[in-house]
């Protein structure tokens, strides 16, 4: 089954970078054990929420506005779309990511197919 | 074939077969079709086809394989008609060839998994929400109906069956998967499976007045859930020592309410009107399970039980040892709860004062602030030491925060007892404008 895993992390925590994520010692056991497993299929790390443009459309008029579409405690830093058997495979993976570890957390979603 | 007696014999029959088997048919119809509705529909239709066809060709030899045999016949018709490409035609190609598959009632085939154990498990499954939980287990394993559960549940009939179908849909999109978990996951979704049973025989056991009959019959539902449990996992002690447990409780049923639905304490209880068979089978239980040396919290609550339970009257209960079992009990759960049990045990081992320290430590911490058997213990300790002014006043804490009608009338009981004795009545809280029983 394919599902997609949100990576969520506080609001105000410190924003790592791809590249500071790659080098961080907290992401190794979980980069590596990812790279073994083959079940992520794809994925991105997202810039700040700050960064986001959300977009409307009311009565014809593209309605622009800064920030996330819903304002709360944790945003979503990335997602990974991976590929395993069942959701215990799928828990399994998401336990070992550093954000469910940290003070984060991470919302798998299945796919709809 | 069994020449059935009379009508009243068949359906009689049947409803034993619904009892014994329903869990079973419903469970391996879902292991061959991976359809939960479809799996509960053709179980429905089975029982209904057994009224008819045990009438006329009398109780077959072993209900249970009849009942699944002519449920999967007719998934398998279902499944035929509902058959529109290829790929479907595979899957009851599938199903016919398990017909031949190995028959889960033979006692030769030893190794085959009870399908009933994939099934407590998926309902139980920790991404469920708790409700959900109880509620799957209750319509799929134990074959209560929606209106059945929602009863027992206080909630209208529309709620308990939109959860039940959210449930199923989960079960279904979100890839829970129908088994018994793998053996790094197992001790933990045994100990949620333990804790949805000991759930349901809680909610059962707070019913106390004949209104609330249906509820009281979860109690008996545990029960037969948690022996199921033993038989399919009998080398797991706290398995064991959760039907030991439920068992001495629910041995004194008969005693916990006197004929005006008052609640009578365990002290008072009649000790002769206790099921004698389930206090001999849940000690026997509780000993296989002690010997295995894994203790776990539900075998210390049983020990517990025990303790009370084999004492011959309320005086000769051995309190020391309750004391020390709820001090282990402690040490494994951090429950304010299992402290407040061992500040009673240890107010009866060692002296009312004792206990009053413990109780005093409690109320230091703050954690059962809302709890009113927290004051009522207190008030209990105090009435014992004849401090009858501040028994008095304890007792209008407690029954300031207590909520169910049985014990509030219990509680009422004892203040009219310190009132006699010459207390001064405590200042009125928000007593009278309780909340009536219930979530």
């Amino acid at each position: 089954m394919k599902y997609v895993m949100f990576i969520c992390t506080p609001v105000g925590g410190t924003e790592l970078s791809p590249e500071e994520i790659a080098d961080d010692p907290a992401f190794t056991p979980y980069i590596d054990h990812v790279r073994a497993s083959g079940v992520v299929k794809g994925g991105a790390r997202l810039r700040p929420g700050a960064d986001a443009t959300t977009v409307r459309v009311r009565d014809g008029e593209v309605l622009l506005s800064d920030g996330p579409f819903v304002e709360s405690k944790e945003y979503v830093a990335g997602f990974d779309i991976i590929e395993v058997a069942d959701l215990d495979e799928a828990v399994a993976l998401a336990s070992r990511h550093p954000a469910a570890l940290g003070g984060g957390s991470v919302e798998v979603r299945p796919v709809w197919e | 074939m069994n020449g059935a007696g009379g009508t009243g014999g068949v359906e009689e029959a049947v409803a034993a077969a619904f009892r014994e088997e329903w869990g079973q048919v419903v469970a391996t119809l879902i292991g061959v079709t991976g359809d939960w509705d479809l799996a509960e529909e053709c179980a429905q239709d089975a029982f209904a086809q057994a009224l008819d066809r045990w009438r006329r060709d009398g109780v077959p030899r072993r209900p249970g394989a009849w009942l699944t045999t002519t449920a999967r016949r007719r998934a398998l018709d279902v499944l035929r008609r509902r058959a529109v490409g290829a790929a479907k035609l595979r899957e009851v190609a599938v199903l016919a060839r398990d017909e031949r598959a190995p028959d889960p009632y033979d006692p030769d085939d030893g190794d085959v998994v009870d399908d009933r154990l994939r099934l407590i498990f998926t309902c139980c499954h920790p991404a469920l929400p708790i409700e959900a939980r109880v509620a799957l287990t209750l319509r799929t394993l134990a074959g209560l109906s929606t209106p059945e559960i929602a009863r027992a549940f206080l909630v209208p009939e529309p709620t308990m069956a939109q959860r039940l179908v959210r449930a199923k849909r989960k079960i279904r999109n979100a890839g829970i998967p129908y088994r018994v978990p793998p053996a790094h996951l197992l001790p933990e979704r045994t100990t949620g499976v333990l804790g949805v049973v000991y759930l349901l025989f809680n909610e059962g056991y707070a019913a106390t007045s004949g209104a609330d009959l249906v509820r009281a019959n979860l109690c008996a539902e545990a029960v037969r859930l948690a022996r199921v449990l033993a038989r399919l996992m009998p080398d797991e002690p706290e398995v064991l020592g959760l039907l030991a447990l439920l068992l001495l409780h629910h041995a004194r049923r008969d005693t916990r309410a006197d004929a005006a639905g008052e609640l009578v304490t365990l002290e008072d209880q009649d000790r002769t009107a206790w099921e004698r068979s389930e206090v001999d089978e849940g000690t026997a239980l509780l000993e296989n399970a002690l010997r295995r040396g894994r203790p776990g919290p539900y075998q210390i609550q049983a020990a517990i039980a025990a303790c009370h339970m084999t004492a011959p009257t309320a005086k000769d209960t051995d309190w020391a040892d309750v004391a020390a079992l709820y001090g282990e009990l402690a040490r494994l759960v951090p429950s304010a709860v299992v402290r407040l049990n061992r500040a009673v045990a240890v107010g009866m081992a060692e002296g009312p004062e004792a206990g009053l320290a413990l109780v005093a430590e409690l109320e230091r911490s703050g954690e059962l602030a809302e709890y009113h058997l927290l004051p009522a213990t207190r008030a209990d300790l105090l009435r014992r030491l004849d401090r009858t002014e501040e028994a008095a006043e304890a007792y209008g804490t407690a029954l300031d925060l207590v909520e169910n009608d049985a014990e509030r009338r219990f509680l009422e009981r004892r203040l009219a007892e310190c009132l006699r004795a010459g207390a001064a009545p405590p200042e009125g809280g928000r007593r009278g404008t309780a909340r009536p029983d219930g979530p």
